[in-house]
């Protein structure tokens, strides 16, 4: 009894640690200089392995930046002080970049929007993209199944389950844009991170259509336009689109708008 | 004669990836290009070879001997898993340039089934030590054939007019089962 198991643990764990020890002898005895700035690079990245910046994931770029390929700016996940930290590391200007963050640029939650019919399918965007263009009778309207909650990293989309908005805390988005790309509806879009108004609806439909399909669609009025001191506001095929260069958040606009589609947060 | 029916066996008529379904994992995932096909292979057939002899050794010295013969999968897996990581090493530090051909293939086939696979069917069919090494150098060549093989008709298949829900993956297992019908024709050949 006592021999049954005494006997394999030892030989299992002894050859365990023989090959362990071996390894580790190996790796003193085979150990190739690597620069060490590509490991303090690594470390400075956000490590989400998004593949935003075009690398096989944050080892391959952290290689790349420290050869001095490309600059640190590339990744859009980075935030000013990480940039700082690898401008130490290189001693050469890691460059700027302009933070994002992703908008979901629809406010047709709820009985504002109406559906088509009941999906009762897979729980997913692009899924219930396959039945009839999606539920929503809006072709740019967010059907709230998440798939960009899924597609996110960073843990920065949520669902407000009582009203069934999806949104994006701010605070988490690193602008990375992976939910951009799984969209189906393409109604995700990324703004500058210190951008407050936003219009959130896409649709081009006149206004009387636009109305009847959703009471928090932008109806194309001009309003803000007009309203906006700073022309920041341009109508765009019944759409109204804010310059971010532009806009200074003031507000006026989403004082005006009679449907409420442009809101300040 | 009995190692070039061995070799015969394990390349063509036991085709480990065809006929066996063994390592089909690196089979799919590292077969989109010849050339990278072609280094997935290059480092099976060398951790292969290296792991029969190594896994003999264990099996007869260690695991009969001390009758723990039933700990054969986890340890030759330890062996294997230990060996992958030391090849590596060691390449790494002589040749940069076969590392940057093989390195990133080398971890993959820490979890490559055809590698445990080989080993065990050593112990099975009760080859000595060279056969067990030659038929572990043979099956890794087949894995190498099916490979390249299977790479160079996915890369043709890149430029064909493929139905679109049929494109990529579907027409890849497609054409696999196709391939592993034709390799039955081996059957019975000794």
């Amino acid at each position: 009894m006592f021999e049954n198991i005494v006997s394999p643990v030892l030989w299992l764990g002894g050859m365990g640690l023989v090959f362990g020890g071996l390894l580790a002898y190996a790796a003193k005895k085979f150990e190739v200089a690597q620069d060490p700035k590509v490991e303090q690079v690594r470390a400075a990245l956000p490590g989400a392995n998004c593949g935003a910046c075009g690398y096989a994931g944050c080892d391959d770029m952290a290689a790349a930046v420290a050869r001095g390929e490309v600059k640190a700016n590339v990744c859009p996940s980075m935030s000013l002080e990480r940039l700082a930290v690898v401008s130490d590391i290189l001693g050469t200007d890691a460059g700027n970049i302009d933070r994002q963050k992703a908008v979901i640029m629809c406010g047709g939650v709820g009985e504002k929007s109406k559906r088509k019919f009941k999906y009762q399918g897979v729980k997913d965007c692009r899924e219930a993209m396959v039945a009839m263009q999606g539920d929503k009778v809006c072709e740019f309207g967010c059907m709230g199944y998440g798939t960009c909650k899924k597609a996110c990293v960073f843990d920065a989309i949520h669902i407000d389950h009582e009203t069934g908005r999806v949104y994006v805390d701010e605070s988490q988005c690193t602008g990375c844009g992976a939910c951009e790309k799984v969209c189906p509806k393409k109604i995700i879009k990324r703004v500058p991170i210190n951008s407050r108004v936003h219009v959130f609806c896409k649709t081009n439909r006149k206004g009387k259509e636009a109305r009847e399909v959703c009471t928090a669609a932008c109806i194309g009025c001009g309003l803000c336009a007009k309203e906006c001191k700073f022309d920041a506001i341009t109508m765009v095929d019944n759409l109204a689109v804010i310059d971010f260069e532009k806009c200074v958040n003031c507000g006026a606009c989403v004082k005006k708008c009679p449907t409420g589609a442009i809101h300040k947060d | 004669m009995n190692l070039i029916l061995i070799v015969v066996g394990a390349v063509l008529i036991n085709n480990f990836v065809l006929v066996k379904f063994l390592g089909i994992c690196p089979f799919l995932g590292v077969s989109k290009k010849v050339e990278t096909a072609i280094g997935m292979g290059a480092a099976v057939i060398f951790v292969m070879t290296l792991a029969s002899a190594i896994t003999y050794v264990v099996q007869y010295a260690i695991l009969e001997k001390f009758d723990i013969a039933y700990l054969q999968t986890i340890a030759f897996i330890l062996v294997i898993a230990a060996l992958v990581q030391f090849v590596e090493l060691v390449i790494k530090k002589i040749s940069p340039s076969l590392y940057q051909a093989l390195g990133v293939y080398l971890p993959l086939i820490t979890t490559n089934c055809a590698v445990l696979g080989a080993a065990i069917l050593n112990i099975q069919n009760e080859y000595n030590f060279i056969e067990s090494i030659v038929f572990g150098a043979a099956a890794a060549v087949g894995f190498t054939l099916a490979i390249v093989l299977f790479a160079a008709i996915r890369e043709r298949m890149e430029y064909s007019p493929i139905p679109k829900a049929l494109q990529g993956f579907p027409i890849a297992l497609i054409t696999a089962s196709l391939m592993s019908i034709a390799f039955m024709g081996f059957s019975g050949m000794i």
